[in-house]
């Protein structure tokens, strides 16, 4: 009888330690919370999603005068979210077809070389395909565009894209692809109507904090003016919002179409 | 002749070169009939099965010699398509297509070969198929739930009916019931008994009762060879081999 106590004794100090330091690991994040809603709070209104970037002088004045600074974030919110859609528009097809690919044939040299790329792309940080892009587009064309950002966030994207849909093929139950054949189901039709949707109930909870970046692209700027500064937080806060509400959304969904 | 719907021909199916899983198997399966397969693990009833509607070209390296006839075409000179089609396959794990409902499931066969039917055909397609196999009553209220949210055994009645809306001249079962219960289980074997008049069902199975309850006329397999096949009340009161006595007394297997 002694050892069951003893050992309902370590079981309860290994789930007090687990909690506590599950406790300890969430402090950074409810910090940096803190800051954002306190510093942030004011800015946050209606006009903030809808107006665009005010200038130095505006908001000068505007804090000089003691009031809150007028205009908000709303170019740096369209901004990214034309850039997430030509993105999303390149590297979706060209990723989905190379992950179905991969799955299929996952023994070839060919599939070798090309996963050991995308591993490769996906490893490289995003600061090198920002500066790669940044030669490639903006220096040619001489001016900054959505364009330019896409495409680096495309490249980005790609590799993510490409592995989550070789992994999530590769474990859907080879039963489901039998199932399909066995019934006169052409190859094509077979990878359209049963592993791209089963595909897509179970990759929807696909990482999308990577598409901010260009409210992010304004927060850097709000850094160096001085006199933006105080626009830092709040949109800090709206982006963490975003990216929990994306989140949330993206569990919601995949917790109703989970297979 | 044409009570035969299908007919083996000196059958051989080998993974690798050198094992033979199955060995010179001649037989021929009579039409409106339940044909049961029996035999130890590993002695190639599935391989048997997946040769007939050519699912072993899905994958590289199965040598397949002999010829299979699908009433009395062979099938290596149809499409593989037309031939899947011909013969339905349920598999041993219920299988229904998990982003699809109930209906859609049912009718997947269609919208797969990306066949056009009315509304209405659809309908009546869906009803009749899932009478058939006694589930209408169970899901008709909830025909646009997805399939997955059935239990086991609703699971592979739904699947059973989506091999039957094609109108296969024969369906092809790898021991669709070892995943179920008892009463799951003697369901969907008062469904092939009902079946068989309209279709001829070879049923791959583990359980000897089973094999006696429902089917006609019986194989015996053993390390890829065919050992018997005779009528079923023949086999199981006076077997003629004696591996296939020592099978039935449970010997081995
Ligand atoms: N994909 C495969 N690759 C290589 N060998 C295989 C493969 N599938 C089956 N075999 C071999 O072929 C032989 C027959 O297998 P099969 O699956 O047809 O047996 P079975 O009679 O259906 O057995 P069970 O009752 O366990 O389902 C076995 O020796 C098995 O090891
Ligand atoms: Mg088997």
């Amino acid at each position: 009888m002694k050892s069951v106590t003893n050992r309902i004794f370590k079981d309860r100090l290994l789930k007090t330690g687990i909690i506590v330091l599950s406790g300890l690991s969430c402090v950074p994040l409810l910090l940096i919370l803190g800051e954002m809603l306190l510093k942030g709070w004011k800015q946050l209104s209606w006009s903030f999603l809808t107006q665009s970037t005010p200038t130095s002088l505006e908001a000068m004045l505007a804090v000089n005068s003691g009031e809150r600074i007028p205009g908000g974030i709303a170019n740096g919110i369209v901004g990214t979210l034309i850039m997430v859609l030509i993105a999303t528009a390149i590297a979706v097809p060209i990723g989905l077809l190379c992950g179905i690919y991969l799955s299929e044939h996952r023994k070839t040299r060919f599939a070798t070389t090309v996963r050991f790329l995308t591993e490769l792309l996906q490893g490289t940080p995003s600061i090198i395909i920002g500066i790669i892009a940044y030669l490639w587009m903006v220096v040619p064309m001489k001016t900054h565009s959505a364009l330019a950002g896409a495409i680096a966030l495309s490249i980005m994207m790609l590799p993510l894209i490409v592995r989550s849909t070789e992994e999530t093929l590769y474990l859907l139950p080879a039963s489901l692809k039998e199932a399909a054949l066995a019934l006169g189901s052409s190859y094509r039709s077979m990878v359209i109507k049963v592993l791209l949707p089963a595909l897509g109930a179970s990759m929807i909870q696909w990482d999308p904090t990577r598409p901010s970046s260009a409210v992010s692209l304004l927060i850097w700027q709000f850094y160096n003016d001085p006199n933006l500064n105080s626009m830092i937080w709040s949109a800090s806060l709206f982006l963490l919002l975003f990216v929990l509400l994306l989140n949330i959304t993206a569990k919601q969904i995949s917790k109703k179409w989970r297979i | 002749m044409e009570n035969i719907t299908l007919s083996f021909k000196d059958v051989s199916v080998a993974y690798n070169a050198d094992k033979l899983a199955v060995i010179h198997i001649s037989a021929d399966i009579q039409k409106n009939s339940i044909t049961s397969i029996m035999g130890p693990s590993g002695c190639g009833k599935s391989t048997l099965l997946r040769a007939v509607n050519r699912m072993h070209e899905l994958y590289p390296n199965i040598q397949i010699t002999g010829s299979i006839e699908l009433n009395g075409r062979d099938i290596l000179s149809m499409n593989p398509i037309e031939v899947r089609r011909l013969a339905g396959m349920v598999f041993q794990c219920p299988n229904p297509f998990p982003t699809m409902s109930i209906y859609d499931n049912v009718l997947s066969g269609y919208a797969l070969n990306g066949i056009k039917i009315q509304r209405s055909e659809r309908d009546q397609i869906v009803e009749t198929c899932l009478h058939n196999v006694g589930l209408w009553d169970e899901v008709k209220d909830n025909l646009n739930k997805r399939g997955s949210f059935l239990s086991g055994g609703q699971q592979q009645r739904l699947c059973i009916a989506r091999a039957l809306a094609l109108r296969p001249d024969i369906l092809l079962m790898d021991e669709p019931t070892s995943a179920l219960d008892p009463i799951a289980t003697s369901r969907i074997e008062d469904l092939l008994v009902e079946l068989k008049k309209e279709v001829t069902i070879v049923i791959v199975t583990h359980n000897m009762g089973q094999a006696a309850r429902i089917s006609d006329y019986s194989m015996f397999m053993y390390l890829g060879e065919l050992i018997e096949y005779d009528k079923t009340e023949k086999m199981f009161t006076n077997p003629s081999d004696k591996r296939t006595e020592a099978y039935l007394v449970g010997k081995f297997g």
